[in-house]
């Protein structure tokens, strides 16, 4: 019973997630708790049974919230497929650390088990356990980053008392994210320059609101230590240094991964850091020119009471003649009782998918400039579902490699590490679409 | 890839099971060994009793398998407390762990000895404690500096008599940046619990350790520095500018948590910094970009982001003023970030962005979610209040959603309509008629009453109003109390705008108010109505009538003295809540209230001309409307400002059964100068009844509110002398701002000590008088400190005849 539970885990157990906050991670499913961890141990353990059905009765009456509380212990959730992973805390604790914190303990576990889920839980509560006591300790973060955890966080019992007997100096290094000793034979980095794009435009056609949110990634696979130094056309840095050709990009706001001397940027906009190892976001930021939508949608639809609807949709490719955007599919909306498909389209594959109230249309390669049409007719039944339905916009998903929208460029990795080796950086640019949003008059 | 456990969660029986396991416990093998552990775990996990099993789990402890030694550890941790004797057991190989030549294992020893909350052992573990805080591997020391606190919150004062509170210090200048971290965790943590303590005491020195490490620990450790830094009060604008130079690059760190706690530090220090310094300028520029990117995190970081957004758009509005189009709403936002963008967008609604505000207000209101529908159509009733020039538009708009007939749209529609009549009258009542038509499909109290209020403020116009309030009257005991009191009010205000033809009405409606209903309420503002109209009609429309102040334009404002302490914990769950720590944390109420440096106080010269005419200093309290929820009760109310001044109710056998003429009669008089001289434009002449020196006394100041602002307040007295109040010294006196009756107070601490945790009771007294909301002391007083306060009244308290009537009694706080 989870009374027994009470008993199992009482009050001293360790652990929480917050500064100053008596908080414990649970794992719950589906109201049953699947693993817990006190960290504080002044939340009596029962209260995280009131959790379910408060938020059951907050989805009720729609006026669900991250935050829940019961007299005075608050919960402070996230779902993550069929899990709930609620911190509790009974102080004024950090809110936005402990959802960072929440997402975190979903990245840690994603790396060592593959997938978050009820059953690889259980199959590995050991490890769990573990971690839940290395990544918090008395409610305070610790250790977060998984390469470095799974140097001596390992579940491999032969191989225990060698490779778990030493604690690696990286866990409280100011370089907490690199182990040394790396090697490869070849080192090389792989630099993707990812750009989505989001656009909201009104029914009548205006853009309400774009941006660009850029990403570079890396794919480390370099020896050593190595110092890294990447140089983007950065306006503030040309304008710094007093250079003036060439195309700049003016980015709104930035964001580095933990590696990178934020100061450093600060004082001189210069990139700096010694790189983790494999994969992993170097950086994101914000650019909030006005776009023009890279693929460009009109739309038609029109209702016919107890009749039908009909959909004209046409496509059009924004962008130079010379790029191709890829697996672009154009979602449009339809009544949740609408019936007996009918399509025509000037190019790709359109597809009703019941399920989610949609017409899906496919194109497989869309080349810059040109434009295509979409028509589709659903029958509608005469006794009409009068349940109000909300006006879901028409969504884009596409793909255009070797371009980025902003014109943001990298112009350089410089890559020393003390052992001289010469590495290479590659470097490939892709413009995604990101939230992209148009409204429609139906 | 892991190697998968055996599924140890589904194999479980119960009672031979025990006996089994203790077998296994104690066998030879290692492998078996630690394959028991593993079961046990698993039921505990489960949540069954295992305890039973705990000398054969303990005599597993002694291993050098460190897995195994874990789960003995995590076993030990959960049944400590309930075998507290047999815990002891595991004391000794504490003490030896502690001494492993492995730095793991001497963190794992001291970690789980501070979760061990038994206090027969913790004496024990003193001494390895203070061993690994001096700890040659940083691991063990930043565990142990952890456990410092751990072992604080189990038995605080043998942590200040072994002296691990300086050496905790001490930690503060460890040459590892983790081992800094925690240990600024710890002792954050320690000083919370103990607030008096100066523990924290950070001078320059100090914060100068404290900027380096944020440069090199990891991003939890920068959280737990910058909110530390964020305690600290600069000695001047020049350090606070240095600080915040050092801050700032941390508004680029990926963490969104590490972005918010800088943006407190910054919020906080800004305060310091003069206003025509460059630097605040540039400084200002630096926060919006990073406030915006907060809105591309996680739905619940994008929440908490939006909260603070709130208050930081209230506190500094320029900030944000030119980012409207990112708070606007994307269809798959969830629910509570929908809700919160809308309250952020109607705050930074401005004449130069307003048509684009209301395109999406509009396109929101025909959305299908019942909460975010509402919350849009009252927002294009604030951007008509807040931004005159777009309230035509406004007024047009919500005509188009009352055409759509959606019964809630409508509804809401008509309430924020009245709103706009309220802010300007006389401008848009060609709409009354479109109105009129929906006013069968109006089910909700507020919508009701907000109808009934404009069907009477316009009654002159509108040809049947007769015939429509009647129809309310039908059900009159059937509504709720607003609309009552609106119906009372409206039938009235018909009544003094049509005499003639409505005089059955108005009786109808005086009896089924004083007669009929046992709303003390209702009652009251009944008899006040007929006795008025019986007596001087012509005083009568000029009360009921009475040209009434304008509403407030911006609506919901924090107020400032609160926002300054959300200010200070942005990020936490107090600025998630809009409310101070102290509303929702147990044991927290002698905590001192945290405030901006630099502030004097309630109307600081904020340059922003929203928040500024809000704070007009003392004299003139904000004039904030409460929230949306009490808007339409507080606007119907002003008929008759406050209705809290109504006084004791009439005597039970006088009024009931008796005519117009009779409630005059003397049981009534006292009635005469409590409520009358609440009408805001009443000529006080014709209501100077004879009343006792101690009323006169207190209703001087209601009869004073025909005059204009400032009109005499009694200047205060001495209450109670610091020989009878334990050195504490009240002098006050009752004042009347704004129409609101408040007691003034100073408060002089003429005793040695400190001061803390006021709070006020009022005894039963002839008026009613009872307290509108708590005694707002936030700080502590000092010796020789003087604090003023003043604390809003009300009249809805329990009434008991007092002699002398005006005797308050200053009781010992």
């Amino acid at each position: 019973s989870r009374q027994g539970g009470l008993s199992v885990l009482p009050k001293d157990t360790a652990a929480e997630f917050s500064v100053r906050s008596r908080d414990r991670t649970y794992v719950v499913l589906a109201g049953q708790v699947l693993i817990c961890r006190n960290y504080k141990g002044d939340v009596d353990m029962a209260e995280i049974d009131h959790f379910m059905p408060l938020l059951m009765q907050h989805e009720e009456e729609g006026l669900v919230s991250p935050v829940i509380s019961h007299g005075s212990v608050h919960f402070l959730w996230i779902k993550h497929s069929n899990l709930y992973l609620v911190a509790t805390t009974n102080k004024n604790s950090n809110a936005s650390l402990v959802y960072s914190f929440l997402y975190k303990i979903v990245e840690v576990f994603t790396e060592y088990f593959k997938e978050l889920e009820e059953e690889s839980i259980q199959d590995n509560f050991v490890v769990v356990y573990e971690l839940l006591d290395e990544l918090m300790d008395f409610g305070f973060p610790q250790t977060t980053d998984s390469k470095i955890l799974q140097e001596y966080i390992t579940q491999e019992g032969a191989k225990l008392e060698v490779a778990k007997s030493k604690v690696p100096t990286t866990v409280t290094n100011a370089v907490s994210w690199r182990s040394e000793g790396i090697k490869y034979k070849k080192n090389e980095v792989f630099i993707d320059v990812i750009e989505s794009i989001n656009v909201l435009v009104n029914a009548n056609g205006s853009v309400m609101s774009s941006d660009i949110v850029g990403s570079i990634k890396l794919k480390t696979m370099l020896s050593g230590m190595p110092e890294l130094r990447l140089g983007l056309n950065d306006r503030v840095l040309f304008a710094l240094t007093g250079r003036d050709k060439g195309k700049t990009v003016v980015m709104e706001d930035v964001k580095f991964h933990q590696c990178v001397r934020l100061s450093r940027f600060e004082s001189d906009r210069t990139i700096s850091f010694i790189p983790p190892d494999g994969e992993s976001e170097l950086m994101s930021y914000r650019i909030n020119t006005h776009v023009k939508p890279l693929i460009w949608i009109e739309s038609v639809i029109e209702k016919f009471s107890h009749s039908r609807v009909e959909i004209m949709v046409k496509a059009k490719g924004q962008f130079k003649k010379q790029s191709v955007a890829n697996n672009v599919e154009v979602r449009v909306p339809v009544p949740s009782d609408a019936d007996s498909p009918k399509f025509k389209t000037s190019t790709g594959n359109a597809k009703y998918v019941p399920e989610k109230n949609l017409v899906v249309w496919t194109i497989k390669s869309f080349p810059g400039g040109k434009e295509f049409l979409m028509r589709a007719h659903f029958g509608l039944p005469s006794v009409e579902n009068d349940e109000a339905e909300g006006k879901p916009p028409i969504t884009v998903k596409f793909e255009i490699p070797y371009f980025t929208v902003s014109g943001i460029q990298v112009r350089y990795m410089k890559i020393i590490e003390k052992s001289g080796y010469q590495a290479l950086p590659w470097v490939r640019y892709i413009t995604q679409s990101g939230d992209y949003q148009l409204r429609t008059n139906v | 890839m892991l190697e998968p456990d055996p599924n140890y969660f589904s194999s479980f029986v119960c009672s031979g099971e025990i006996f089994e396991l203790k077998a296994e416990l104690n066998s030879d093998k290692k492998e078996k060994k630690k394959e028991a552990v593993k079961k046990v775990i698993a039921s505990m996990t489960v949540g069954k009793d295992v305890s039973a099993l705990f000398p054969d789990v303990v005599n597993c402890m002694q291993t050098d398998n460190l897995e195994l030694k874990k789960l003995v550890y995590l076993y030990l941790m959960n049944y400590a407390k309930s075998q507290p004797d047999m815990a002891i057991m595991a004391v000794n190989t504490f003490v030896k762990d502690c001494e492993d030549p492995n730095p793991l294992i001497r963190a794992l020893a001291v970690r789980t000895m501070g979760c061990i909350r038994v206090d027969k052992i913790t004496e024990y573990l003193c001494e390895p404690l203070r061993k690994c805080l001096k700890d040659e591997d940083p691991y063990v020391r930043k565990t142990a500096a952890v456990c410092v606190a751990k072992l604080h919150d189990i038995n605080a004062q043998l942590v200040e008599d072994q002296g691990f509170l300086d050496t905790l210090k001490d930690l503060i200048s460890d040459s590892n940046p983790m081992v800094v971290a925690n240990a600024v965790a710890a002792l954050s943590e320690i000083a919370e619990s103990h607030p008096n303590s100066n523990l924290m005491d950070l001078n320059p020195q100090t914060i100068n350790k404290l900027l380096t490490a944020l440069n090199e620990c990891t991003e939890w450790g920068q959280i737990f520095i910058l909110d530390c830094l964020a305690n600290y009060t600069p000695r001047d604008d020049r350090e606070s500018q240095s600080i915040c130079e050092r801050v700032t690059p941390r508004l680029s760190h990926a963490n969104s948590a590490v972005v918010l706690s800088a943006v407190k530090v910054l919020m906080k220090f800004m305060e310091m910094l003069p206003k025509d310094l460059d630097y605040y300028g540039t400084l200002l520029k630096k926060l919006a970009p990073p406030l915006v990117t907060l809105l591309s995190a996680e739905p619940e970081l994008q929440y908490v982001a939006l909260r603070n957004i709130n208050l930081i758009v209230q506190r500094r509005p320029e900030i944000l003023k030119h980012e409207m189009k990112v708070f606007f709403v994307k269809y798959n936002d969830p629910i509570y970030v929908k809700l919160e963008k809308l309250d952020i967008m109607i705050r930074l609604a401005s004449q130069a962005n307003i048509a684009q505000v209301l395109a999406e207000l509009k396109e929101y209101a025909t959305e299908v979610d019942v909460d975010f529908v509402r919350k849009a159509v009252r927002a294009i009733g604030r951007c008509a209040i807040k931004v005159e020039q777009s309230a035509e538009r406004c007024v047009s708009t919500l005509l188009d959603l009352i055409q759509t007939k959606v019964n809630y749209v409508v509804q809401e529609a008509i309430v924020v309509i009245k709103d706009i009549f309220r802010k300007y009258p006389n401008k848009y009542e060609s709409v009354i008629a479109t109105l009129c038509e929906n006013l069968d499909s109006l089910d909700e109290p507020e919508a009701r009453a907000a109808m009934i209020w404009i069907v009477g403020e316009y009654a002159e116009r509108i040809d049947n109003a007769d015939e429509l309030l009647e129809s309310f009257l039908e059900g009159f005991h059937d509504e709720s109390t607003q609309v009552q009191l609106q119906l009372l009010t409206a039938i009235v205000k018909l009544f003094l705008k049509k005499p003639t033809e409505t005089q059955e009405l108005v009786q109808q409606v005086l009896s089924l108010a004083t007669q009929d209903s046992d709303n003390p309420d209702l009652r009251d503002r009944g008899y006040i109505y007929w006795r008025l109209l019986s007596t001087d009609p012509v005083a009568a429309k000029e009360v009921v009538l009475a040209e009434k102040p304008l509403i407030s334009e911006e609506t919901d404002l924090i107020e400032p003295t609160l926002l300054e302490e959300l200010i200070c914990h942005i990020g936490t769950l107090a600025s998630v809540y809009h409310k101070p720590p102290s509303a929702f944390v147990e044991g927290s109420r002698g905590v001192q209230h945290k405030r901006l440096p630099g502030s004097t106080g309630l109307g600081e010269s904020l340059e922003s001309p929203d928040t500024g005419s809000a704070a007009g200093g003392s004299d003139a309290p904000p004039a904030v409307i409460p929230s949306q929820g009490d808007l339409l009760g507080d606007l119907l109310n002003l008929d008759l400002t406050p209705p809290a001044t109504t006084g004791p109710p009439p005597p039970p056998t006088s009024g009931m059964q008796l005519g117009a003429m009779d409630l005059l009669g003397g049981g009534l008089d006292s009635l005469m100068g409590a409520g009358f001289g609440a009408a805001p434009a009443a000529s006080p002449a014709s209501f100077s009844a004879p009343v006792s020196g101690g009323l006169d006394d207190l209703f001087d100041l209601g009869g004073g509110v025909g005059m204009p602002m400032g009109a005499y307040n009694p200047p205060k007295t001495v209450w109670l002398p610091a020989m009878k109040g334990k050195g504490l010294e009240i002098s006050g006196t009752f004042a009347r701002r704004a129409g609101i009756i408040q007691m003034e107070m100073t408060l002089i601490n003429k005793a040695m000590s400190v001061m803390t945790d006021f709070a006020i009771q009022f005894n039963r007294n002839s008026f009613g008088i009872a307290p509108a909301g708590p005694l707002q002391v936030l700080t502590p007083l000092s010796p020789n400190q003087t604090i003023e306060v003043a604390l809003p009244l009300n009249t809805v308290g329990p009434v008991m005849k007092m002699d002398p009537l005006n005797n308050l009694q200053g009781g010992s706080f």
